[in-house]
């Protein structure tokens, strides 16, 4: 592609937009131009880009638009999806720029013939482009243990290598010398400089013993989060089916961190609740309308009738029919109400044929709202950049749309700003109670916060001509300016929202998703603490509170903090000390930074895993900086599900998240590099115990073929079965007994004792591996008395002991065994004895004599019985003591998880629970049973 | 059940309902109870020390008998010769004298020993050329590099076998004779079958030639001999002539290398068809000829030579039955302390 900055290009419909350019002109009205986002944000609601009118005025004319010669001057490139400043200069004359303007690279163009923009900025330098990549790298606490490890053990093979290094020099010093009538080569070594010889030594022992670390470990840890992921993506007990949403492990690389959960920060709106927005209430000068239950207390079951409005939506639902007497009685204060629902929001109409309209808006209470207004006969029909048309009670009026007043997360709040057809300017406002209330008339003031219910407060404001006009072009010269714009509109649009006079609010429910309660029941007894962050007001947020269980009248340990409370940093530390003394904290009217800065106050501190959990733009930030961010994929967009690292559609999801596939894939990832690193001490280290017998001249033990495959070929698989498959505890009793998360939590499967011992056991096993079969054969002879204490004897039996040794164990350490891992284990065995013979057979050696030097050696060690007596005594050697120490544990100091597991085991052989009185080992029951231990 | 998949409905994003997908995989799962366990301990306790009385008592049923003749009687005056590599082409003969108390019954295998020379360095094991030993043409006039410097001759010519294992080739022949009350007989060796099949008759063979009529020496023409030899490679074995070349037996022992500095490589086989050996050695005085041409004083190693009979597990070998039964005590204390503890603790 040879699109530049400066060019001007055309787009037609449906095409991908190739880079982010300015909007010139459409072949829409008023240079309209509509856009579909989802593969920027993941929105797939329409939306709506506008030319200036000066260019928008160039058309669709080629020659017109060639002498385009207009210069813009922007901001830097940057990954701000939503915000865009620059001034277009053109004519004499200066022009705002803003996102409204743009069309991003990604998007699709939609609904438009064709239009023309000019490419502002193209490839690298692109929004889209500039998101790549730049996300912060999450990385797990196993992951940085691994490295750790990795550089230790590196220092362990400088250390071996110095060793023999050492061992090399003085060897040469009083042997090597001696023994030069046989090796005449080397002569600077011949001139007595054995520290020539010991240096060289280090270095080929650092080649020989680097299979200590190899880099199949880290392919491997791969595969097996890849797998993991896999499991999570397939799990149909995840899968939403009323919405068609499997979860989705978006990253691999966190899933054995899922098992170590001590902290869940979540988001109230859409997450524990399911953001379905009902208008069901509202109050209106003073008048409360929407009550289930009517003034004689019985409950009001019968909808009220919308027949009298044609364009109503059939399936908006409203049980107070008084509201509808006083919008046909005509009050003023009413219409007003709806009127200002009608005009003050950012959503798109659709109308595909007559009567049939179809609202698309960004978020579900405004669309809420928009409806309500609708069926109430205020009917949004469509929208201009500059007008608004409306059917008030059948009659369509066409209002002027001056200014629109932006909603974002720090004024909660939006206004439009309209000349109505007789001429009088109006602002409308309406947003999140609490800032509405500031900037009233001293007025009346009527609250109705409580039964979960979301309040916007709706406003109005008549405007003077005079002041509007000056107000006007105090907002055009603020919006052409580059630097602070931001903070030049919000100054100017707090000026002009002030003396409101107050109409009504309204009341949209958001109900609690299904199983919440019991998931954070669940979860506590898992001992995870569910912090909830909401920027809901205080009541609201309590309400929830109690509604899922986290809050209750026994409770004495609650901790609820508002958010203008948490900003002063000196408070943190003890706002967090006090807040880790509680059972329950909920953190109410924090803005999105402050959720972060929480997540991160906690993570930072307490050295635990922390996952946040959200779905809305304003739990981007919190999501991305806890170790875990959970997506749900819910009705807020998807900007929460991009930033997040897993997602899914119900939160009550969450718990098999973490108690199912955390915990295994935690157990699974600790088992596997507890066998791996174990396995590759066992392999390599035989080579330094052989170092002191020849010499120390880095002579290899096992033939080159067996040092190449042995992690690839020969013990790659079963490990691998294992790290995908294993399971300690099955699932039902994972969601049972919630404790059994607890070793993850405390990190206990794999640390650096954990790293330590199985390094032992390694070192233990190849000395084993080494000195069983010297002592046994540096004197033994064939059964036919030719011998066969030779190297390459030697290395077969090391090499097949090794095998079967490591087999053995992995056989040990599988605690669930699928037939996979059965064909693993077995297929590892058969396949090492079918290479090894292949290797050693009288074809290859013709072909290549240099390479397979090893002929016959596998035919003549493998038949002889001494040779299998060996192995047989090796393995045992090497096995029991480990088999032992494992029986004392799970025998003397059992994990809960053994004696779930053994519960488990026995209720499936169908004995009768023995000890069925001991309150520890009674099987049956749910979490509550839980609280006993 | 996946098929429902195909058709893009409602549920199109459903994942399958398979055993797998779901990770209900049927499945076994032992456990490690005291059920299992500790009979597993019992049996293999029981099982090691069984072995391990068995291979006792084979071992005690099989002789073997080392005589080191490094500087023992005659062979001192070799010993002194050797030292100084001027008397290289001198050839000395010794003889050791031993006794063997009672009859080695059955096949008698014999065998030179060697202590402290390192077979099993790098440079030292990687420099032979397998391709000029399985009769390569190309790689008999041109070996490989890794032989040097036992490449080529200092009249340039290349050297077959060549290489550094090839060139300290064991050179010493052993005659053994049994001295009866009556007479003194030589003891008759198999010096051939010696080998394992697969070097004999794949790894080790004479270079090929289309005229068949060609001597062995005229084969080798155009190569040297290695340095430290007395004898070409064609002309190691006077007596027969189709154990020349590199499919010399003794060759072939000698370069099969061993594992570590002190080793044994079998030098003959009892021959049992001639009296009075048909049963194995019989009792009685003994003695060694020995043409003695191999130096080990430079680097203080000793030599010996080594009589045995073997078991259906080899040759004598007291580290195995010994290992199983140490093996077999360690795990019946295990198994004690196992069953002590579960006792104490888990019941």
């Amino acid at each position: 592609m040879n699109v530049r900055v400066g060019d001007i290009i055309k787009l037609e419909n449906n095409h991908f937009v190739a880079a982010d350019i300015l909007l010139l002109s459409s072949s829409e009205p008023y240079g309209l131009c509509y856009i579909e986002t989802a593969e920027l944000d993941g929105e797939t609601n329409l939306k709506v880009r506008q030319a200036l009118t000066v260019t928008s005025d160039l058309g669709a004319d080629v020659a017109k638009l060639a002498d385009f010669n207009g210069e813009v001057i922007c901001e830097p490139p940057n990954n701000k999806l939503d915000k865009f400043t620059g001034t277009l200069y053109w004519r004499d004359n200066k022009y705002p720029l803003d996102n409204e303007k743009m069309l991003l690279r990604g998007c699709v163009l939609r609904n438009t013939d064709w239009c023309f923009g000019m490419v502002i900025f193209a490839g690298l330098q692109t929004k889209l482009m500039q998101n790549c990549g730049r996300t912060k790298f999450k990385r797990t606490s196993i992951d940085k243990l691994m490295n750790t490890l990795v550089l230790w053990i590196f220092g362990f093979l400088v250390c071996m290598g110095v060793i023999l290094a050492i061992g090399n020099t003085i060897w040469e010093q009083k042997v090597g010398r001696t023994f030069s009538v046989y090796l005449l080569w080397d002569e600077p070594i011949r001139n007595n400089n054995v520290v020539f010889s010991g240096f060289l030594t280090f270095w080929s022992y650092i080649i020989i013993l680097n299979t200590m670390v190899p880099i199949s470990l880290y392919v491997s840890v791969e595969v097996i989060r890849l797998g993991h992921s896999y499991f999570i993506n397939w799990d149909r007990k995840m899968y939403y089916i009323q919405k068609d949403t499997p979860a989705e492990a978006r990253t691999t690389t966190l899933n054995e961190e899922l098992g170590q959960v001590e902290f869940i920060f979540s988001d109230k709106t859409g997450t524990l609740t399911q953001n379905i927005m009902v208008f069901n209430k509202c109050s209106i000068n003073g008048k409360s309308y929407g009550d289930v239950y009517d003034e004689f207390g019985h409950k009001r079951t019968d909808c009220v009738d919308f027949s009298f409005n044609p364009l109503s939506d059939r399936k908006f639902k409203f049980h107070d029919s008084s509201l509808v007497e006083a919008i046909k009685m005509e009050e003023p204060s009413v219409q007003e109400f709806f009127r200002l629902l009608s005009l003050c929001h950012t959503v798109m109409p659709e109308e595909k044929n007559e009567g049939d309209l179809v609202y698309q808006a960004q978020s579900p209470d405004e669309g809420a709202l928009v409806t309500a207004a609708r069926n109430f006969g205020f009917v949004f029909r469509s929208r201009t950049p500059e007008t608004v048309t409306l059917y008030e009670m059948g009659i369509a009026v066409n209002y002027q749309l001056l200014a629109i007043l932006d909603f974002n997360n720090v004024r909660k709040r939006m206004s439009v700003i309209v000349r109505n057809p007789a001429g009088h300017i109006k602002l409308y406002c309406k947003g999140a109670d609490t800032i509405i209330f500031d900037r009233l008339d001293p007025h009346s003031q009527q609250a109705f916060a409580g039964e979960g219910l979301r309040t916007l407060a709706l406003a109005y404001k008549d405007l003077d001509e005079n002041v509007l006009e000056e107000w006007m072009k105090r907002l055009l010269n603020a919006s052409t300016v580059i630097e602070n714009r931001e903070e030049g509109l919000a100054d100017l649009y707090e000026e002009i929202e002030t003396g409101l006079m107050l109409l009504g609010a309204t009341a949209v429910e958001d109900k609690l998703q299904e199983g919440v309660p019991e998931t954070i029941a669940c979860l506590t007894l898992a001992n995870i603490k569910i912090w909830v962050l909401t920027g809901d007001k205080l009541e609201t947020a309590m309400n929830i509170g109690y509604s899922c269980n986290m809050l209750r009248d026994d409770m004495n340990e609650v901790f609820i903090i508002s958010g203008h409370s948490v900003s002063e940093p000196e408070l943190e530390q003890v706002l967090l000390e006090t807040a880790c003394l509680c059972k329950t904290v909920i953190c109410c009217r924090v803005t999105p930074m402050q959720k972060a800065q929480v997540v991160e106050l906690v993570k930072t501190n307490k050295m635990a895993v922390t996952l946040a959990i959200g779905d809305g733009a304003n739990d981007v930030s919190m999501i991305k900086t806890a170790h875990i961010g959970v997506g749900i994929s819910g009705q807020e967009g998807m900007q929460a599900v991009l930033a997040s690292d897993y997602s899914f559609a119900q939160f009550r999801y969450l718990q098999r998240l973490l108690l199912v596939h955390g915990r295994w894939s935690y157990f699974r990832m600790c088992n596997f590099l507890f066998y791996f690193f174990y396995k590759n001490f066992a392999f390599t280290l035989v080579h330094f115990w052989f170092g002191f017998f020849c010499g120390f001249s880095a002579q290899t033990v096992y033939d080159q073929w067996f040092i190449t495959l042995f992690n690839i070929v020969y013990t790659s698989l079963p490990v691998l079965a294992m790290g995908l498959f294993d399971q300690d505890v099955n699932e039902a009793n994972s969601h049972r007994y919630p404790s059994l998360y607890r070793p993850g939590q405390l990190n206990l499967l794999f640390n650096k004792r954990q790293f330590f011992l199985c390094t032992l056991q390694g070192m233990g096993t190849s000395f084993l591996l080494f000195f069983i079969p010297y002592g046994a054969f540096c004197l033994v002879v064939r059964d036919d008395g030719s011998h066969i204490s030779d190297q390459q004897a030697f290395a077969v039996i090391i090499s097949t002991s090794l095998v079967i040794v490591v087999s053995v164990q992995i056989g040990l350490d599988t605690y669930y065994w699928t037939a996979v891992n059965h064909v693993f284990v077995w297929g590892s065995l058969a396949v090492y004895f079918a290479i090894l013979f292949a290797m050693h057979s009288d074809g290859l050696f013709s072909i290549l004599p240099s390479h397979f030097p090893f002929i016959g050696t596998a035919r003549n060690c493998l038949t002889q019985k001494s040779v299998w007596l060996v192995i047989m005594l090796t393995t045992v050697a090497c096995v029991m003591p480990g088999l032992a120490v494992r029986f004392l544990k799970t025998d003397l100091y059992p994990t809960l998880t053994d004696k779930w597991a053994l519960c488990q085991e026995a209720v499936r052989l169908g004995w009768v629970v023995f000890r069925r009185t001991s309150p520890l080992l009674s099987p049956y029951g749910s979490c509550s049973d839980e609280t006993r231990l | 059940m996946g098929k429902v998949k195909a058709n893009a409905g409602p549920l199109a994003r459903r994942p399958d309902n398979s055993a797998f997908k779901q990770q209900r995989l049927p499945a076994w799962s032992p456990m490690l109870t005291a059920q299992t366990v500790l009979p597993f301990f019992y049996g293999m306790a029981t099982v090691c020390v069984l072995l391990g009385v068995w291979l006792l008592v084979t071992v005690q049923n099989t002789h073997e008998l080392k005589v080191d003749y490094t500087h023992a009687g005659s062979c001192d005056k070799c010993f002194e010769k050797r030292k100084d590599r001027a008397n290289a082409n001198q050839s000395c003969n010794c003889t050791v004298v031993f006794n063997i108390e009672n009859t080695f019954k059955g096949d008698v295998f014999f065998y030179y020993g060697l202590i402290n020379f390192h077979q099993n360095l790098r440079q030292y094991m990687d420099s032979r050329d397998d391709g000029q030993m399985i009769g390569r043409n190309k790689n008999l006039k041109n070996p490989s590099s890794y032989c040097e410097p036992f490449m080529k001759d200092k009249n340039g010519l290349p050297i077959a076998p060549c290489g550094a294992v090839a060139n300290s080739m064991f050179n010493d022949s052993f005659t053994l004779v049994y001295h009866s009350a009556a007479s003194r007989q030589v003891v008759p060796l198999f010096r051939k079958g010696i080998t394992w099949y697969t070097d004999k008759n794949v790894k080790f063979r004479n270079p090929q030639v289309e005229n068949k009529t060609l001597t062995l020496a005229q084969v080798f023409e155009g190569t040297g001999q290695p340095l430290y030899w007395q004898k070409p490679v064609y002309d190691l074995d006077p007596w027969d002539r189709n154990n020349n070349g590199f499919i010399n037996e003794d060759l072939i022992v000698w370069m099969r290398e061993a594992a570590f500095p002190n080793f044994k490589k079998l030098y003959g086989v009892l021959n049992r068809a001639i009296e009075p050996f048909t049963e194995g050695l019989p009792a009685g005085n003994y003695s060694v000829d020995i043409s003695y041409n191999f130096p080990v004083e430079y680097f203080q190693g000793r030599k010996e030579v080594v009589l045995s009979t073997v078991s259906w597990f080899g040759g004598q070998n007291n580290f195995l039955p010994i290992a199983y039964l140490v093996t077999g005590c360690l795990i019946l204390l295990l198994a004690v302390i196992l069953t002590a503890v579960w006792w104490k603790f888990a019941l």
